[in-house]
């Protein structure tokens, strides 16, 4: 059985480790765009984010002091026991983030919208987030934190089946002309592609490719990684670069994830992941076990799945 | 790239030398702002406790991650807040703080900066990255004090600072009122607006790319 003490002290490493320690395949990808940048202005920036990271990871600081919306992510095994159930899971989550704002420290971000109050702890309505996804046949629980910003890097649009493949082009254009000058988006970012699906399901799909794919991977649908790819491409030859300023590196990777749609139309939902990718994963294990990791592996081939069991 | 290393108070001299995408380093008392001090100051005019403007010409747009231990406070982490949010403040707050240098994110319109940063005499410095939240944390010496900690809480109450070698900052906008953003926009503009030339508006439009609201979207 996975006890509510191993949820409680996985949590509060993840938030640790999320905050201070950037993944390595952002770190890679940082340091190639760094290499391939030609302009001095963005590169000198690049190689400082770089030293952030370092620093960041060495000293235990937050790379970035907007530490986002603390949430979580978690992927239960259909085998998986948990002690107390999930009243009791969802607790520690709640303490792990209120004691883990002041440990680290987290910046207190969650506030009241309408009287702004602000209690301090990052815990509320809804808040910390908490989803949850299922796997077959296995025991563990996989829990997942991302703290991301939300003011900026954020977009829906309904658009419609002859709208096309060109339609998607200029929106993903749009929505960088809306976000990459002053660097607003805080690039390179990751950029997520929700396609299809509600409304809420597409801006759901987004947020969840930008923040719990790793840079570097591509969709096991040849025809969506065709189009992944010629995205990234397309991102990288606007003009951006880092902060707004003049360069070719401002999009790490791009993510598209599907979701069957209304027949009659295409809704499309970006997300764009600062280059502070705050995201780690911890596996829990029936016998007390916990394994960190970078990759959340939340896209399986479960959770695509397309058929009738 | 040109670095500059300067002391606060801020001389109108030591300004004069600085020009657009320069690097400066700071060392001395900054203050910290937004929503929730600008808030408190312009719209329910609520005087700070003591003059700010007596200890600092430097305001810093954002919000450190910070813990306090019994009473002391330790900043691990902070980067800057975008600044164009708070244009509305800056004709009254600019002078009556005397205000030298902005820091911050992502800067104002050129407009902004012609507007109510030139006549002041004030220049805008961007934080780079962005996100670089380490480098700058490690810049801070010691917090000198808090304003309006329990009427904002700590993501918006003024933080008094002192640091040393805060940077690098990039000089986005100089006394004479130039704005690096704006020059880089339309550099980049050069290579992003004809990758739409050849593309159609989409179905149904939305307001902003139909303005006047008497037309149908579609």
């Amino acid at each position: 059985m996975i006890t509510t003490e191993q949820v409680y002290r996985t949590a509060v490493e993840l938030h640790l480790q999320a905050a201070t320690k950037i993944p390595n395949d952002v770190k890679q990808a940082m340091h190639a765009m760094a290499n391939e940048e030609q302009e001095t202005l963005p590169r000198y920036v690049l190689e400082q984010m770089k030293l952030n990271y370092d620093i960041a990871q060495r000293e235990k600081r937050p790379m970035c002091s907007d530490t986002g919306l603390p949430r979580f992510y978690v992927k239960i095994g259909n085998e998986a026991q948990l002690e107390g159930g999930f009243v009791a899971f969802e607790r520690e989550l709640r303490r792990a983030t209120e004691y883990s704002t002041h440990s680290i420290p987290l910046r207190p971000n969650r506030v009241d919208p309408l009287t702004r109050k602000d209690y301090n702890n990052n815990v509320g309505s809804h808040a910390p987030t908490v989803d949850y996804t299922f796997e077959p046949n296995v025991d563990w629980i996989d829990i997942t934190t991302v703290h991301k910003g939300g003011l900026f890097g954020s977009d829906y649009r309904m658009l419609f089946p002859s709208d096309g493949i060109q339609g998607i082009k200029k929106f993903y254009l749009d929505v960088i002309g809306e976000f990459f000058r002053r660097g607003m988006s805080c690039q390179p970012v990751t950029i997520g592609i929700g396609l299809g699906g509600t409304k809420d399901v597409c801006v759901r799909l987004a947020k969840e490719a930008a923040c719990l794919r790793i840079v570097g991977d591509s969709h096991p649908d040849t025809a969506l990684a065709d189009l992944e790819f010629e995205l990234k491409e397309l991102g990288n030859s606007s003009g951006f670069g880092i902060m707004g300023f003049k360069g070719t590196q401002s999009v790490m990777d791009v993510h598209l994830e599907t979701a069957y749609a209304h027949t009659g139309g295409m809704p499309i939902a970006i997300h764009h992941f600062c280059l502070a990718q705050r995201r780690c994963t911890a596996r829990l294990f029936p016998d007390g076990s916990i394994k960190f990791r970078d990759d959340p592996q939340w896209f399986t081939s479960y959770y695509r799945r397309t058929s009738v069991e | 790239m040109k670095e500059h290393y300067l002391s606060i108070p801020l001389r109108n001299e030591d300004l004069f030398e600085l020009e657009v995408g320069d690097v400066v380093f700071l060392s001395g008392i900054i203050y910290t702002g937004r929503e929730g001090v600008y808030n408190q100051l312009f719209d329910k005019n609520i005087e700070l406790p003591y003059s700010i403007a007596s200890m600092s010409n430097v305001t810093f747009h954002c919000s450190p991650a910070i813990r306090e231990d019994n009473g002391t406070y330790n900043i691990s982490s902070v980067t800057a807040t975008a600044s164009f949010r708070f244009t509305k403040y800056m004709d009254r707050f600019l002078p009556q703080f005397n205000v030298k240098a902005v820091v911050g994110k992502s800067g104002l319109t050129a407009e902004s900066y012609r507007r109510y940063f030139v006549p002041n005499g004030t220049i805008y410095l961007s934080t780079i990255g962005y996100g670089a939240g380490a480098i700058y944390g490690k810049s801070i010496k010691q917090v000198k004090d808090v304003v309006w900690k329990e009427e904002l809480g700590l993501a918006q109450a003024m933080w008094v600072l002192d640091v040393e070698q805060f940077g690098p900052l990039i000089v986005e906008s100089d006394v004479r009122g130039s704005s690096l953003f704006e020059q880089q926009n339309q550099k980049i503009n050069q290579s992003f607006l004809p990758l739409f030339e050849e593309m159609d508006i989409p179905i149904l439009k939305r307001i902003g790319e139909e303005l006047n609201a008497k037309n149908e979207m579609v």
